[in-house]
């Protein structure tokens, strides 16, 4: 066997003491598509990271060979110049500059600081004939879609004469035929000399594709998947090593007699806010009973929480379509209020940006959605408000200075139970939880889910989003899977797996490809 | 001593202001050979800064939303031009002419309001837009001339004093010198029930003698203004009615929901908005009452000049702008109090007056005004890194 193009031996890279890599070894020769793939948080993305320069040499251990030699990159442009390009799931575009100067930015054909333009428009045309794409150089970016911006961003890579293309999920906001395009174009590449490493949660594109397959787990490399001679993997070999971890007791148990329906969506549908024609929610139909707590499963960009934040007063999306009913009631929610006068609370995955006002303090990042409640006409009673916070900082044990500390300062474990205390506050009923345990450490958790379940025995309905499988599995009656905007099934406590779960949604998956395709 | 050191450091940026405040009137008084205390002067002072006070309000509720509001001083004049209009062409009486004129503010404002907040473009925009219209129609409407004199009453909104004439002992208003009294009266009575409450609420509370070293700072302030009026011609009624819209202002936005909204607005739009937080229509509101103190210190700047120019209020916004960032608002929005954008006008007021006292020509005037700016900015920043490290 050849020498390999690349090998990370022993990787180990630490956030804060805790190991996102854990010794991580991989070799991928120069003809190879080599696929990545685990579940989310396992480590892919860090270790493509680790390898393009994005975290420098010294904040890692271990040691990277490229063509035999040694490296050690500082940054993204060391590693470009040693001809290893990483396309980021957020496109690196500027959308107001054409397609030959996004493909020259940082690389320009210049002489003296003055821009060649001739051979500018020359070499992009060049490039963008390789990767099939028919479009004038001197359109911008922002005048093309997603997909043509995906193999635009291949087209730079190679005027960087790329020799290693990392790709993260670099199809997830493609649709089939757009993808098919884009693979296509990456066994081209391999017989033009460039090697590939795909990260990608569609394991039908990765089995079609890839060489070789290696799975990742909880920072660790689990095992490598060489393509038999018939060019053919197991999908479900793939997936039980992908989440095949013993589940742990971590999640307090919970004893509860369920009650009536309380919330019902009906054919609910939702579209992009930019794209009018794009449904990012498709006909949902779920029910959510007192004292129940729902889970909603999927991948990145499944749309469980666009379908959170829409159903919460039309925060996401526009031409919203379908029915909510409460109570057997239907209801209007046109706005954060009216869901908040229904009793709807949403807890948002994004705290920083969405959840909390950071240069405020405690007590008044609590009280906001609830001023009228402890108000006498326009006038807040200081009284009140004070009590309130207390209590949520009691009931939550947030660890603070006191309640007029400004929120900035906390820890991301304290912060999110600011977020939840500012919704329990509102004293819901219905309670759209999005992420409430992420980036948050294992004792804030377990105080977190112990909540959910006082919450559950007190009537409230909770529809949980997690990409944690395991917390799911832990935590819900009742699993709805997600995928692509539509409801892909539906699993009962007893019956869900982790297997269980991933197979629903690559069958989903399959089907709509067909559906596609016929 | 520990205490006092550990209530300086955590107070200094609060106070910071305060302090520089009251550093840059004793120079003055010292450079000026003691002109800048004199009651005509302290008079002056009042009179001078009063409109741009004003404005620092409602300019502080624009930061707040992380906006500005570059139209103001343009918006000024043209309230003036509609004042003079009515009263000197027209003939209408002080009562209609008022009232006009604030509803023409209040319009103005609700015409940025609406392309700011509906029409989402950026105030900059907006109320650059607004300063160039609002000052082109003031010359239509003046023809380019100046207008007046005012009536009297009119006149004295901005320029008159609290009746008080005959109540005069060796040379002292007796009504100033009761208000000085009653406020301080007010002030010490109240120092008790308010500590008591932040104990309760478990929060910190200052050590009972810096308490009263600064109940006593603030009584001996009190007076020193009041007695110092006292000896000029009584409490000028702007000085009143500037009062009122401090505590008005301060009440609004410390205890009300729409003040906790305009917060929140500046703070993080998007989580405002999820959080039920009317986000267009607080923003609406907030240029809207610009508009209304804009037309109020329209009214004064009208009738201290006793006429409406065609120049009026130039600048006007960019002296507003910097009281309230000199008084700690922060320009990305969510921090900053009413009180402070007042203590930072005082500071620039202060400046000006004590500057003029001292012959400093009006060019370089604005040059040490603008390092002024900056340097209590850039000493905002210091501290709030520093306070972040620790």
């Amino acid at each position: 066997m050849s020498r390999p193009l690349l090998e990370m031996r022993n990787i180990t890279k630490s956030f804060s003491g805790v190991k996102a890599l854990d010794d991580v070894s991989i070799s991928v020769g120069a003809h190879e598509i080599r696929a990545l793939v685990g579940e989310n948080g396992a480590g892919k993305s860090t270790l493509m990271n680790v390898l393009s320069g994005v975290y420098p040499y010294g904040t890692y251990s271990g040691e990277i060979l490229f063509n035999g030699t040694p490296c050690a990159f500082r940054d993204v442009g060391d590693s470009e110049r040693n001809r290893i390009v990483i396309i980021h799931q957020e496109l690196a575009l500027i959308s107001e500059l054409s397609i030959a100067e996004n493909m020259f930015l940082g690389n320009e054909l210049a002489r003296g600081g003055v821009i060649d333009w001739n051979s500018t428009y020359h070499e992009a045309r060049e490039r963008l004939n390789i990767v099939g794409l028919d479009e004038n150089p001197a359109t911008l970016i922002g005048d093309i879609g997603v997909g043509k911006q995906q193999l635009v961003e291949i087209a730079k890579a190679l005027t960087k004469d790329v020799q290693l293309l990392i790709l993260d999920e670099p199809t997830a906001a493609l649709n089939d035929a757009e993808s098919e395009q884009l693979l296509q174009l990456l066994l081209d590449l391999k017989t033009r000399g460039v090697a590939s490493i795909l990260i990608s949660h569609k394991l039908n594109e990765v089995v079609r594709v890839a060489d070789a397959i290696t799975v990742i787990r909880d920072g660790r490399v689990i095992e490598t998947l060489e393509c038999d001679g018939a060019g053919q993997f197991h999908e479900d070999r793939i997936i039980k090593s992908m989440v095949g971890r013993p589940i742990v007791d971590r999640f307090p148990a919970r004893d509860v007699a369920i009650g009536a329906e309380l919330l019902r969506v009906e054919h609910w549908t939702v579209y992009h806010p930019d794209h009018e024609d794009r449904k990012v929610v498709d006909d949902v139909s779920i029910s959510l009973r007192e004292g129940e707590v729902v889970g909603l499963a999927g991948l990145m960009g499944a749309g469980r929480t666009e379908l959170a934040m829409s159903l919460f007063g039309r925060s996401y999306g526009r031409n919203h379509r379908g029915r909510v009913l409460l109570n057997g009631q239907p209801i209007e929610l046109r706005n954060v209020t009216d869901a908040i006068d229904h009793k709807i609370a949403y807890v948002t995955e994004d705290r920083k940006s969405l959840g909390l006002i950071l240069s405020d303090d405690i007590r008044r990042n609590i009280s906001l959605p609830s001023l009228t409640k402890i108000s006498r006409g326009a006038i807040i009673d200081a009284n009140r408000e004070v009590a309130a916070a207390k209590h949520a900082c009691k009931r939550l044990s947030i660890r603070s200075s006191g309640i007029d500390q400004v929120v900035e300062r906390l820890s991301g474990g304290n912060q999110q139970k600011v977020v939840l205390g500012k919704w329990l506050m509102s004293e819901p009923r219905v309670l759209l939880l999005d992420e409430p345990t992420r980036g948050i450490d294992v004792g804030a958790k377990y105080e977190i889910y112990t909540i959910i379940n006082q919450l559950a025995a007190a009537g409230t309905c909770l529809l949980l989003i997690s990409s944690e499988l395991p917390e799911l599995l832990g935590m819900c009656d009742r699993i709805y899977v997600v995928n692509a905007g539509r409801i892909a099934g539906e699993v009962a406590h007893r019956e869900a797996t982790q297997q269980s779960i991933m197979k629903i949604i690559m069958t989903h998956q399959r089907k709509k490809n067909e559906e596609h395709t016929r | 001593m520990n205490g006092l050191q550990a209530f300086f450091r955590s107070n200094i940026r609060q106070n910071g202001m305060v302090i520089a405040l009251v550093f840059i009137m004793v120079l003055f008084q010292l450079l000026t050979g003691g002109i800048l205390f004199r009651p005509m002067n302290i008079t002056n002072l009042v009179l001078q800064n009063s409109y741009i006070l004003i404005l620092a309000i409602g300019m502080l509720l624009c930061i707040l939303t992380g906006n500005i509001d570059l139209s103001v001083g343009s918006v000024v004049a043209f309230v003036g031009a509609i004042a003079a209009v009515l009263m000197v062409r027209m003939e209408l009486g002080v009562g209609v002419t008022i009232i006009v004129a604030l509803v023409v503010g209040i319009a103005a404002g609700m015409f940025h309001g609406v392309f700011i907040a509906f029409v989402r473009i950026p105030a900059f925009i907006v109320t650059l837009a607004g300063m160039l219209v609002f000052r082109g129609c003031t010359l239509v409407i003046l023809r380019g001339q100046t207008i007046g004199p005012f009536d009297g009453v009119f006149q004295a909104l901005a320029a008159g004093y609290l009746p008080g004439r005959g109540l005069e002992v060796m040379g002292y208003n007796l009504v100033a010198v009761a208000a000085g009294l009653l406020l301080s009266i007010y002030f010490v009575v109240n120092v008790m029930p308010a500590r008591r409450s932040r104990a309760k609420y478990g929060f910190d509370t200052l050590p009972i003698s810096i308490e009263i070293g600064r109940m006593t700072l603030i009584v001996v302030s009190i007076n020193l203004l009041t007695l110092s009026l006292a000896r000029h011609n009584g409490i000028p009624i702007i000085l009143v009615v500037l009062l009122g819209l401090i505590m008005l202002y301060t009440f609004i936005t410390q205890r009300t929901i729409l003040g906790r909204h305009i917060y929140a607005l500046g703070g993080n739009e998007k989580a405002a908005r999820l959080s039920g937080v009317k986000t267009r229509r607080t923003m609406f509101l907030v240029y809207t009452n610009m508009g209304l103190l804009s037309g109020v210190a329209g009214i004064v700047v009208a009738g201290r000049l006793n006429a409406a120019t065609p120049k009026a209020g130039t600048m006007f916004e960019l002296d507003a702008i910097a009281a309230a960032f000199i008084g700690g608002a922060s320009a990305s929005g969510g921090i900053g109090t009413v009180v402070g954008a007042i203590v930072g006008g005082l500071v620039m007021g202060v400046l000006n007056n004590g500057m003029s006292i001292m012959g400093v020509s009006v060019d370089w005037q604005q040059a040490i005004k603008g390092l002024v700016l900056l340097a209590a900015v850039s000493f905002d920043v210091y501290t709030k890194n520093k306070a972040h490290r620790a």
